[in-house]
């Protein structure tokens, strides 16, 4: 067990920081909330700072244009890039952490150079098509139909919470190709262009007030059969991979942002008045604070845990189940205490007047932390996952 | 960075585990709890013979010459096997330098750790040959107490404690320094035992959960149940990884690769965590046996009450809240 980094990791760190802090202030500003259009070219935008610094795809194999770091030195850009108040992958999420690994991993050849450089560059954006209103949490029931025809299958159907749709040019779409077949073996892996004719995306408004999801409708749209990533009715064991991506080092960035998150509460507590103190002089509020600091803290043990185990066995086992399970807990009462701290200026998500307008990110946050149970697999899904395949406890089924 | 744990680590913990499982079984648990004092003098020499009292004492002092890391996963094993006694004072001991070191290394003393404070409640006291009394200006060594009333009803009954008016001042051995440095051993060394009872906690409701049958199923298979020893297992996951993390890193801050406040600090948050998933691990463990849970037979109280007596060592959590609170 070594929590030291090499000489390596470290001479990584010194030259991740200084390029950090040339690169920052040369940034576009912010783009305005829930602005979609002016998201995406920020997000790629810096997708594209970090292509020409040799950082995008940092965890990517070399061969493929990546730079091949360790899971240690992800963690290490991960916790630079936050510390230094860097853009969040955004946008790029989708195509950088979840269809450009699993393209890498499954993918054939010609897909790999036709997708995986214009995904480094920030040059496309990709969105997810894997859930449906009748298959959320039950992924697998999934009924959106690709029939074949000659060199294309012909898919309708209906997808949902389907992130940046509207401004991405790709989505990995799961589809049913063998209605026939038991549900797990009849799911196909396509990478679709989202500029085919019939498809038609409907941004959903979330309660925090944006538009990060859609709806999207599937009307006969052609997909090219070249578009399979690994096997006609393989696409379920393929979705499974993206998933490993996902539940790995995904919820690292989150995890330094809510440390940040914490230190700012506890300035804000010290400075609150509160019954002729402080909120921080507040016994309760100081202890919900102080345990909320060490589940942070503890978490992050665990997280290195997590990615020391995928760089051992090339997937962090259940560890990114019982990461989230853990997290989201925290998360939601951390957003407690901050409104219980913040009193009436709870009640504005932004103010005109500038005077608390950083404070009030916290209302944003308790009102996002709400999602945390849910996206990528729901805190009761993950209990499953975690009681079925960690200790053993027989499936209900 | 490779927080895994190395091959060596693995077979060390393997081996004391295997060790334990043949030793203490619930009828030698029993059976301690009737000596005196609840200390198996022979099994505390064979502990003391596997180098458990003296892990990070280098190998020139007849130790085993591995650090906190390694202790952080054999006092995991010890709380996972609840063996009883004064397991934290007499590791401690052993590393200072007093007569009595040698022998606490070797599992020939026992040693009792206490804070100051009258009335004082002493764990283990008739089989206990020397006692650490730690406050903030200091560390003495303290002959037994004399005059001491035994508790008839100890919370732990693996626990006998006896209620002293006055604690002896004993001698000094250490100025507020060492009384810290113990302190954050203690509370490093208490989070991993927590770990391992919280371990075994899960284990023991698992097992049940397994073959228990309701309604014509396993009641392993009720989400009700099966959410509620996944979240416990989240909580015993975290805190190993936290406890694992604390003890790598007073380490890393004994050979200079690391500030001595973040290590501690890293103890205040272990300790501060495994004795939540403590807590939680063991009440689950109750819940899940329903009403045998609740009965003296059973082991699953035996967790629980030791999870608690560890709450209220030198090293507490709430220590450690106070010293997180002042970093912050």
């Amino acid at each position: 067990m070594r929590l030291r980094e090499t000489p390596e990791e470290q001479a990584f760190r010194r030259e991740l920081r200084l390029w950090l802090e040339e690169t920052l202030p040369t940034l576009p500003p912010e783009p305005p909330f829930d602005d979609w259009e002016a998201k995406r070219a920020y997000d790629t935008g810096w997708q594209r700072r970090l292509y020409e610094a040799g950082y995008a795809g940092v965890s990517w194999p070399k061969e493929y244009g990546g730079r091949g770091a360790t899971p240690s030195e992800e963690l290490i850009f991960l916790e630079e890039t936050e510390r230094a108040g860097a853009p969040y992958v955004g946008c790029c999420f989708v195509s950088t952490l979840h269809a450009g690994p699993t393209i890498i991993a499954e993918g054939t050849p010609e897909q790999r150079a036709r997708y995986l450089p214009p995904i480094l560059r920030g040059d496309h954006v990709w969105c997810q098509g894997f859930s449906e209103p009748e298959a959320g949490s039950d992924l697998a029931s999934l009924r959106t139909r690709a029939v074949r025809d000659g060199n294309h299958y012909v898919v309708t159907g209906q997808k949902i919470w389907t992130s940046h749709a509207q401004v991405a040019d790709f989505c990995e779409l799961l589809v049913r190709t063998d209605p026939d077949a038991p549900k797990h073996k009849g799911i196909t892996w396509l990478i679709m262009p989202m500029d085919l004719p019939g498809i038609e995306v409907r941004p959903m408004r979330t309660l925090t007030g944006e538009s990060e999801f859609s709806e999207m409708f599937l009307d006969e749209v052609r997909i090219p059969v070249e578009n399979v990533v690994g096997a006609e009715n393989d696409g379920w064991r393929v979705a499974m991979v993206t998933f490993g991506f996902e539940r790995g080092t995904a919820f690292v960035s989150e995890l330094l942002a809510s440390k940040r998150l914490l230190a700012d509460l506890v300035e804000i507590a010290k400075k609150t008045p509160w019954r002729g103190a402080t909120a921080w002089d507040d016994a309760g509020i100081r202890d919900e604070l102080v345990l909320i600091e060490a589940e942070l803290e503890a978490q992050w043990a665990l997280t290195k845990r997590n990615v020391s185990r995928a760089a051992r066995h090339g997937t962090p086992g259940v560890g990114g189940s019982v990461f989230k399970l853990a997290y989201h807990e925290t998360r939601e009462r951390m957003g407690e205490v901050a409104l219980r701290i913040l009193g009436r200026a709870r009640l504005a998500l932004d103010d005109p007047t500038g005077v608390s307008a950083r404070h009030l990110d916290h209302v944003h946050q308790r009102l996002y932390a709400l999602s945390l149970s849910i996206a990528a697999g729901t805190a009761q899904i993950q209990r499953n996952i975690v009681g079925e395949r960690l200790l053993g406890l027989p499936k209900d089924r | 960075m490779d927080f895994e744990p190395t091959d060596d680590q693995v077979a060390l913990q393997t081996e004391l585990r295997r060790f334990l499982a043949e030793r203490i079984d619930h009828d030698a648990r029993r059976a301690i709890a009737e000596m005196p004092g609840a200390v198996d003098r022979d099994l505390w020499r064979e502990l003391g013979g596997m180098g458990v009292f003296s892990v990070t004492l280098p190998e020139s002092a007849g130790g085993v010459g591995l650090g906190f890391a390694e202790a952080t996963l054999v006092f995991e094993e010890l709380g996972r096997a609840a063996v009883p006694g004064p397991l934290v004072g007499t590791f401690l001991a052993a590393g200072l330098d007093v007569d009595l070191a040698a022998s606490a290394a070797a599992g020939e003393a026992t040693v009792g750790l206490c804070p100051v404070g009258d009335p004082a409640f002493v764990e283990h006291l008739p089989a206990l040959d020397a006692l650490l009394v730690v406050d903030d200006g200091g560390v003495a060594l303290a002959e037994p107490p004399a005059g001491a009333r035994p508790v008839d009803r100890p919370l732990d009954p693996l626990t006998p404690v006896a209620v002293v008016e006055a604690l002896p001042a004993g001698r000094p051995v250490g100025d507020g320094d060492l009384a810290r440095e113990l302190r954050t051993r203690a509370a490093l060394l208490a989070a991993a035992l927590q770990v391992g009872l919280a371990t075994a906690a899960v284990e023991m409701a698992t097992g049940h959960a397994n073959q228990r049958v309701q309604f014509g199923r396993v009641i392993g298979q009720f989400q009700a149940v099966k959410h509620m020893l996944a979240d416990a297992q989240v909580q015993v996951e975290v805190a190993r990884a936290a406890v694992q993390a604390a003890g790598v890193e007073l380490d890393d801050a004994a050979a200079g690769h690391q500030e001595a406040s973040a290590a501690r600090r890293a103890v205040d948050v272990a300790r501060i965590v495994a004795s939540r998933a403590a807590d939680r691990a063991t009440r689950a463990c109750i819940q899940v046996h329903g009403g045998m849970g609740f009965t003296w037979e059973l082991d699953a109280h035996l967790y629980l009450k030791r999870a608690l007596v560890l709450d209220a060592g030198v090293g507490s959590p709430e220590d450690a809240k106070d010293a997180l609170a002042a970093a912050l």
